[in-house]
């Protein structure tokens, strides 16, 4: 591994460096996160990462709550992804109980969970542009998630902390009037693809400032532990619905987006911009798939009142989040609570490369690709 | 000295500097969010009334002014006290002292003090501009606020360079580097119909111009002094009132961009094919001085459509840019002038 240059936590300035305090509250840090930097006027000689600022220990918490009671929590992991731990969290309970889950309830957990991904990515390529310094595309891309949160929101009743899944199956089934505005988002939202596209994504200010800038070679987006859209930008072809199939995604058709460089090298900025906006439409082509193959039937399995699985039992599962790979394992202890709960996120690992990257970068181009890592701040500490 | 002249004069003043720039420098900021809300598909500001008036969200200007004035003036611990109240009057006052050669009507009524050397003035005291925010910077003891005040001065200072050179084609076509006498130019036709306007003559250097003069004012694409989501900018320091000086400055700047982009290249006062000499008087004369607003209105508004259009440059990207493509380009328009003229 190359030498990392040692971190300056003591704020203390040797000749001819200026600490920057970069966070907790800095607007691009995306929460509170935060980045002690060793400058060189505009370069970065050095960068330690900083974070802890929004641990809440959920994962204890559930420790102390009944297996179903844990369900809103999940959403807290991560605001802006709560379906797909959710999904990874009910997943792991199911298969912790053997319990079966009805094809409707797992076609409907697809459209939520792509509806999300739209949603969460969203605010990804909208926040890249943004620390670029447009602001218009991202309160375009606003402007569709918000469509996506009303529909959501007259589906399950919440906006972001969804809470909508449950353990062997769904709380509410999709409505008739609610699938026409699902598909008629989706036609608009086609367009606004185009729309964003022509607006931010060719424009040459725009690429000149990502392409090339911060690049992830695939060895150290697998040494970093890289998962989802930041890991298969680097060129590495790997998705979890895909490769671990859950639910019933083997049976839909869909492509996984790798990336090609196509402005600058493999893994740069724009490449994790890019790939963003093509997941985008593979979730469409998902949602329209999921819509239109959807079984009638019940949408909760057979789950006991009382959640008691045998002493010592666990199981896990791997559900392709928002930001990648979402690992969620859980051991009983034969009560009603659970024995041990952990969620493995991917804004930990995201947040650590930053650390290697940074170094003779500039302050501007850290900011690009610190938003372009898609690092949601609560999802690191949990 | 004359008293008429004197009370004249102080009338200009106020009416041009505190009238005019101000007051559209104020609807400025209303516009850009009006229209950053039309870009941005939402509503924008709509909520100030004054007794249920709300006028568009034309109250929101009087609205921020009471903000400013009733907000705490805070002054971070180690700053350098003078120098931080000094910096936004420094930002402040060169903007408006160069409306003084701007000639907003025809004749020598219609304009503060008809200098003869009026281009060189406005760039002797547009200069003066990089204190305000250099010296904001680097008295508030802060690191990002330095970092905003060192790329102010770099950028400020690079652009510049070929900020001037740009219009060296125009003071070669038109043989004067006073305001009137260029708009005076201006007036002529080429061909017999196509009024000899700056953008029809060099329109080269009017895209330059406006480049070079956006980033001069550091708004985007340039906006990297402020650059909110790295750096946080300059004037990071600052509140209350000393804030809305450095706010207004930089409208205010955009004021005078226009007003000088519409005196060089769009021919000032000049209603094409109508009176070119101005001498005519009464509504004729009316109608050029409102002309001359029209025209700074319209590239108020060109420059406030491309700040919401466009990303940030990256602090070596403007000064390539500044210095590899900005600065060549003008010296060769200037050489392309030359020859052009040499052959006529």
């Amino acid at each position: 591994m190359d030498a990392i240059c040692e971190p300056n936590v003591h704020l203390v300035e040797e000749d001819g460096e200026m600490i920057l305090n970069m966070g907790p509250h800095h607007p691009s840090t995306h929460g509170v996160l935060r980045m002690i930097l060793s400058m060189d006027s505009e370069v970065i000689r050095c960068l330690s990462a900083d974070l802890g600022y929004l641990h809440r220990g959920i994962e204890k918490i559930g420790e102390s709550i009944p297996w179903q009671g844990f369900m809103p929590y999940t959403d807290r992991v991560d605001y802006l992804g709560a379906m797909f731990v959710n999904h990874g969290y009910a997943m792991a309970v199911e298969r912790l109980l053997g319990v079966e889950v009805p094809p409707r309830a797992e076609y409907l957990r697809v459209v939520a969970d792509e509806l999300n991904r739209i949603a969460s990515h969203i605010i990804c390529i909208g926040s890249v542009t943004m620390d670029l310094g447009a602001y218009t595309p991202f309160l375009h891309g606003i402007r569709e998630r918000e469509k996506i949160n009303d529909i959501i929101e007259e589906w399950c009743g919440a906006r972001l902390t969804y809470n909508y899944m449950r353990i062997g199956g769904v709380s509410f089934d999709l409505t008739p009037g609610l699938k026409i505005k699902i598909l008629e988002f989706l036609d608009g939202f086609e367009v606004f693809v185009q729309e964003f596209n022509n607006l931010i994504s060719f424009n040459e200010i725009f690429i000149k400032r990502c392409a090339g800038v911060g690049t992830i070679t695939p060895e150290d987006a697998v040494g970093y532990g890289l998962i989802g859209p930041n890991l298969r930008a680097s060129g590495v072809d790997f998705d979890v619905r895909r490769d671990h199939p859950y639910g019933v995604y083997p049976e839909l058709d869909f492509d996984v987006c790798v990336g090609r460089g196509i402005k600058g090298e493999v893994g740069d900025v724009y490449d994790r911009f890019w790939l963003r906006i093509e997941e985008m439409l593979q979730s469409v082509r998902l949602i329209r798939q999921a819509i239109e193959r959807m079984p009638m039937g019940p949408i909760m399995g057979k789950v006991p009142k009382k959640i008691k699985p045998e002493k010592g039992a666990s199981a896990h599962s791997r559900v392709e989040g928002a930001r990648g790979d979402l690992f969620t394992y859980v051991m009983s202890n034969g009560t009603v609570n659970p024995h041990r709960i952990h969620i493995r996120t991917g804004s930990f690992n995201a947040f650590s490369i930053v650390e290697k990257l940074a170094p003779g970068m500039m302050i501007a181009d850290l900011v690009a690709l610190f938003a372009s890592l898609d690092i949601i701040a609560p999802e690191t500490d949990r | 000295m004359d008293l008429t002249f004197l009370l004249m004069t102080l009338l200009k003043i106020v009416l041009i500097c505190f009238v005019f720039a101000m007051i559209l420098g104020a609807i400025l900021t209303w516009g850009e969010r009006k229209l950053s809300a039309v870009v941005q598909d939402r509503i924008g500001p709509n909520r100030a009334s004054i007794l249920g008036v709300t006028a568009l969200g034309l109250m929101h200007p009087i609205a921020d002014m009471l903000k400013a004035f009733t907000k705490e003036d805070f002054v971070p611990a180690g700053a350098n006290r003078f120098l931080f109240a000094m910096a936004p009057m420094l930002a402040m006052v060169p903007p408006l002292v160069v409306f003084a050669v701007v000639p907003f009507g025809p004749g020598p009524d219609f304009v503060i003090a008809p200098l003869d050397t009026g281009v060189l003035f406005i760039f002797a005291i547009g200069g003066m501009g990089i204190y305000g925010a250099t010296l904001g910077g680097w008295s508030s003891n802060n690191s990002f606020a330095l970092l905003g005040s060192l790329r102010a001065a770099a950028q400020m200072i690079s652009y510049e360079v070929s900020m001037g050179l740009n219009l060296v084609g125009i003071f070669m076509i038109f043989g004067t580097v006073s305001l009137s006498n260029i708009v005076l130019g201006q007036g002529q036709l080429l061909w017999g119909w196509l009024p000899m306007w700056g953008i029809v003559v060099q329109p080269v250097a009017f895209i330059l111009f406006m480049t070079a003069s956006m980033a001069e004012n550091k708004r985007a694409p340039f906006d990297l002094p402020e650059g909110e989501s790295e750096i946080l900018g300059y004037n990071l320091e600052y509140s209350s009132m000393r804030f809305a000086l450095f706010f207004l400055s930089e409208f205010v700047e955009i004021v005078v961009i226009a007003a000088m982009a519409a005196t060089l290249f769009f021919g000032g006062w000049q209603i094409p094919w109508v009176d070119p000499q101005g001498t005519a008087g009464g509504w004729i004369t009316v109608g050029q001085v409102a002309a001359f607003v029209g025209k700074v209105v319209f590239l108020c508004w060109v420059q406030l459509i491309i700040r919401w259009t466009l990303p940030r440059f990256r602090y070596d990207q403007v000064m390539a840019l500044g210095w590899k493509y900005l600065l060549p380009l003008s010296l060769l328009n200037i050489v392309a002038t030359a020859v052009v003229l040499a052959m006529l």
